[in-house]
């Protein structure tokens, strides 16, 4: 069970700041979810509906030669944006073993139980469950 | 300060509501503290009223070890580093038509807190309108406030409260779903927290959400007066307890049935379907009907 290079940066940025800077910290990642591409844009239901948010969060997973993760989640829900961002950026050009080897409970890694709460950390454990599940899928073949 | 708006003169305490425009008059207004609680962790930091001071639900009002509400002496430390004077005039506001914001409310009337409102609409209405956000954290100096005891007996019920309960009022405010035991968390949240679905015997089902319009704003007295003490028979009630999966959405309910609709004697049950659809030998009812109190109550108590 290891990190990507990218989520093993982003949650060492995390646990270098003080508690309440996590937050300020999640909300640059909540600000800078990329658009999503067109393809996806038009057709939202080509993603996958994530149960375990509360608020419509959408991913899309496609597998090349590396992984590709897109998010959406609506602007009033900036905390699920901000993980869908960590999980997104962390996982962008990663092979599928790579996704496969991130622990399920990454999440808690950030440092933000006591800022965000551990109920809402589950939303993102959610996320990651729902893309491996996606990748797993997509490399059986 | 307590002067109230006409458009809320039909409410039984017009002073516990307040509108988008007294709170932009009253911005710079020494004595009122304007404080934004929403479901979202993050959503004062993306901008709020500005001068508005944030109160999470979860993280702050919270104990963080055991399941209840802040001790005495944390609540006033509280208040105290948010600059919440013990004489200050409180207007609570948030997403989700105030769900969170009449939350906080509640959880402040344990404290004896009374100087507390609702800005109608809450942070939509304020946004609907155009008006003026910031990411600036408000700074308000902090304050010396005084400990004062939570009484846990008037606005709030316990599971034994609520068995010896069985056969007066009951409202339970969740969705048709959870009410009626198909679920146990609200449609889209996830499924938690509860080990047996279905509601508390005879309680009547009113979601909380019919309380408010589409913009957010409560629904007129008499509108509010049609679905509470009309279709949920609580007309003439002088004991009622609300209660819904944590105890949130039924602070909503609590603060219809208390504040706009006047009604005495209504508690909230906290520990909620969380507790009671874990809670070993108490009465469960299933499907659309309330159901009857059982001849046996159920947990040997």
């Amino acid at each position: 069970m290891t990190l990507t290079a990218a989520l093993q940066r982003t949650v060492d940025d995390f646990q270098a700041m003080e508690e309440q800077d996590r937050l300020q910290l999640l909300l640059e990642f909540a600000d800078e979810l990329p658009e999503l591409p067109q393809r996806y844009a038009d057709h939202p239901d080509l993603g996958e509906r994530v149960a375990e948010c509360q608020s419509p969060v959408f991913l899309f997973v496609e597998v090349d030669d590396a992984v590709h993760v897109h998010a959406t989640a609506p602007a009033e829900s900036p905390t699920t944006r901000g993980f869908a961002s960590i999980l997104a950026q962390g996982l962008e050009g990663a092979s599928a073993d790579e996704v496969l080897a991130v622990p399920a409970d990454m999440p808690r890694l950030l440092g933000l139980d006591r800022v965000v709460s551990p109920l809402r950390l589950r939303g993102m454990a959610g996320m990651l469950g729902r893309i491996q599940r996606q990748v797993r899928k997509r490399t059986a073949a | 300060m307590t002067e109230t708006e006409p458009r809320f003169a039909e409410y039984a305490s017009p002073d516990r509501l307040v509108s988008t425009e007294w709170v932009a008059a009253h911005l710079d207004d020494p004595d009122v503290v304007i404080v934004e609680s929403d479901e979202d962790v993050l959503l004062y930091e993306v901008g709020h009223i500005p001068g508005a001071v944030k109160i999470d639900w979860h993280t702050e009002l919270n104990d963080p070890v055991q399941r209840d509400y802040l001790s005495p002496e944390a609540f006033a430390a509280l208040l105290g580093r948010k600059g919440i004077g013990p004489d200050t005039t409180v207007v609570f506001y948030g997403d989700k038509a105030n769900w969170w914001a009449t939350y906080a409310l509640w959880v402040f009337a344990l404290y004896g807190r009374d100087g507390t409102r609702i800005m109608d609409g809450g942070r939509d209405a304020w946004i609907a309108e155009g008006r003026e956000l910031t990411r600036e954290p408000a700074n308000r100096p902090a304050v010396e406030v005084p400990v004062v005891p939570r009484d846990d007996r008037t606005l709030r019920a316990f599971r034994d409260d609520v068995l010896a309960h069985l056969g007066k009022p009951l409202v339970d405010v969740r969705s048709p779903e959870e009410y009626s035991g198909e679920r146990t968390t609200a449609p889209a949240y996830p499924e938690e927290g509860a080990l047996r679905a279905g509601h508390i015997p005879t309680a009547a089902s009113v979601p909380w959400g019919k309380a408010v319009n589409e913009d957010g704003t409560f629904r007129s007295r008499a509108e509010l007066e049609t679905i509470y003490l009309d279709g949920a028979g609580l007309r003439g009630a002088d004991d009622v307890i609300a209660y819904c999966r944590i105890g949130e959405r039924s602070s909503h309910t609590w603060f219809v049935l208390t504040h706009l609709l006047g009604l005495p004697g209504v508690r909230n049950y906290d520990g909620s379907w969380t507790e009671w659809g874990s809670l070993v030998g108490v009465p469960i009812a299933v499907g659309v009907e309330p159901g009857e109190v059982p001849v046996r109550p159920g947990a040997a108590r």
